[in-house]
């Protein structure tokens, strides 16, 4: 049986609170608060970037793996934000970690889907027995548009995690995509900000790929929604996620648990798979987890896991998902925030 | 200006604390050398540093290089490692009234200088409380 062997999660110390946001654009704080569920979003460092928040969320993965990074024989990197235009953020990864040279490496891009993206073909590498260990990381420094509603959520992030076949912290027990072209949010090639379609990105995009692969997935491992334990879908915002989680038969107790994305912001590549982490951190052998991501363009990818006994002895190798979130804040004012982001033009 | 084939060349130690020790006087070297100065023995071997240390000393830059402008103000200290070799990087996600020698630390990976627009990203260890 394949599953996850490691997993970890990143996330960086700075925040910015909705108020500081609407406060310079003249919003109404409570109304986005209200309307979003956001209370506040993390904030990259200008020395943070998605590789260095990939390298501390694998690193973090390998501390509950227990295995030589030499036998990882393929890492991949999904994110809407790699650092470069051309040259791989998987390279850079791959050598931080000591899985050079022998090791398939590539960069993944689906909007926020890139890390379940990468996810998925590490596990089905393992399952074909081509590689004996694979590394799959979702990580993004998210811009929004100034004054853009984005803006209050677009944040940063990153989870990782290890696939393999012997000491297992959860079993994959199925996976499953759900794609079609649907144009709700996209960035052309020089451009800085995204744009995206509005109320266009609810019904016909986040809420029908989530609900068609949801379904899927548990028609396929013949399940339904009182057989989870927990169940993560993905958190562009607050409320998104008890809605769908609602339409589909879920409770809010099998959200709450890997539900961040109030005090966290939503990290694209990184927001349902660090959910995982965080659910991961507080389940117990024997627990059943559905996770559904959503990326724009559009489609989503569903896994259901199985929680294994090996979950007591890996839990506290390496730091909690909740503990990240909540220690060793450190709040910025919007100017600050406009700095560390680029948001301001300089003489060069 | 880091060009990227010096950049590329210090990887190992930037990236991965990759160090060597002489195998006859086991003097610890890092950056790596190829030969010994106190012996001039050529035989060393690969080691990998701590990742964790303490502060020994440490400054707080205001006035910092052209690469480094933005991060200002920055502090930058010595640490000792837990395997006794000392080196001088940026202390980062730390107040500065809450730094102390002494003060335990960790390694992390950052960003460390990016050459301007256009050039490549050079990335290596810093360290934060741990």
């Amino acid at each position: 049986m394949e599953g996850i062997i490691g997993y970890g999660a990143y996330i960086p110390r700075n925040r910015i609170k909705v108020e500081e946001i609407a406060k310079v654009w003249g919003a109404d704080a409570p109304s986005y608060k209200r309307g979003l569920m956001l209370e506040e979003k993390s904030v990259p460092s200008p020395d943070q970037d998605t590789i260095t928040m990939s390298v501390e969320a694998a690193k973090y993965a390998l501390k509950r793996a227990l295995i030589d990074p030499l036998e990882i024989g393929a890492v991949y990197v999904g994110s809407e934000s790699h650092p470069y235009a051309v040259k791989p953020s998987g390279t850079v990864l791959a050598e931080a970690l000591g899985a050079t040279p022998e090791v398939h490496t590539a960069d993944f891009e689906f909007a926020c889907k890139a890390g379940t993206e990468g996810m998925y073909v590490a596990l089905s590498l393992v399952k074909a027995g081509e590689i004996k260990y694979g590394l799959a990381v979702g990580a993004d420094t998210s811009q929004g548009a100034p004054g853009d509603a984005l803006e209050y959520s677009a944040a940063a992030g990153a989870a990782a995690f290890i696939f393999g076949r012997e000491n297992l912290i959860a079993k994959a027990v199925e996976s499953y995509s759900y794609m079609t072209d649907t144009p709700d949010f996209w960035r052309r090639e020089y451009q800085y900000y995204p744009q995206h379609g509005g109320r266009f990105t609810g019904d016909p995009s986040y809420f029908k790929h989530i609900i068609g692969a949801a379904k899927g997935i548990m028609n396929k491992a013949g399940m339904k929604p009182s057989d989870f334990n927990y169940v993560i879908f993905h958190q562009p915002n607050g409320k998104f996620p008890f809605r769908v989680g609602k339409m589909l038969g879920f409770e809010k107790r099998q959200i709450e648990p890997g539900w961040l994305v109030n005090k966290l912001g939503n990290t694209y590549s990184g927001s349902s798979p660090m959910g995982l982490t965080a659910t991961l951190d507080i389940s117990e052998p024997g627990e059943k987890i559905l996770i559904v991501s959503y990326g724009s363009g559009a489609g989503s990818d569903a896994f259901v896991f199985e929680v294994t006994k090996r979950i007591d002895e890996a839990r506290d190798l390496a730091p909690r998902t909740r503990d990240l979130l909540d220690n060793n804040k450190n709040y910025l004012e919007y100017g600050v925030y406009a700095k560390f982001r680029q948001k301001i033009r300089k003489a060069d | 200006m880091t060009t990227p084939s010096r950049y590329w060349r210090e990887i190992p130690q930037r990236y991965r604390l990759e160090a060597n020790k002489c195998k006859n006087c086991e003097i610890t070297f890092f950056p790596p050398r190829l030969i010994c100065p106190q012996c001039k023995n050529r035989e060393l071997e690969p080691i990998k540093l701590a990742e964790t240390g303490k502060i020994l000393t440490y400054t707080v830059i205001r006035v910092p290089p052209h690469q480094f402008v933005d991060q200002a103000p920055y502090a930058v200290g010595i640490i000792e490692l837990d395997d006794g070799v000392k080196i001088t990087a940026q202390v980062v996600d730390c107040d500065f009234e809450d730094l102390k020698i002494g003060q335990r630390v960790r390694i992390e990976f950052r960003k460390i200088f990016q050459e301007g627009e256009s050039g490549i990203l050079c990335y290596g260890y810093k360290f934060v409380p741990e």
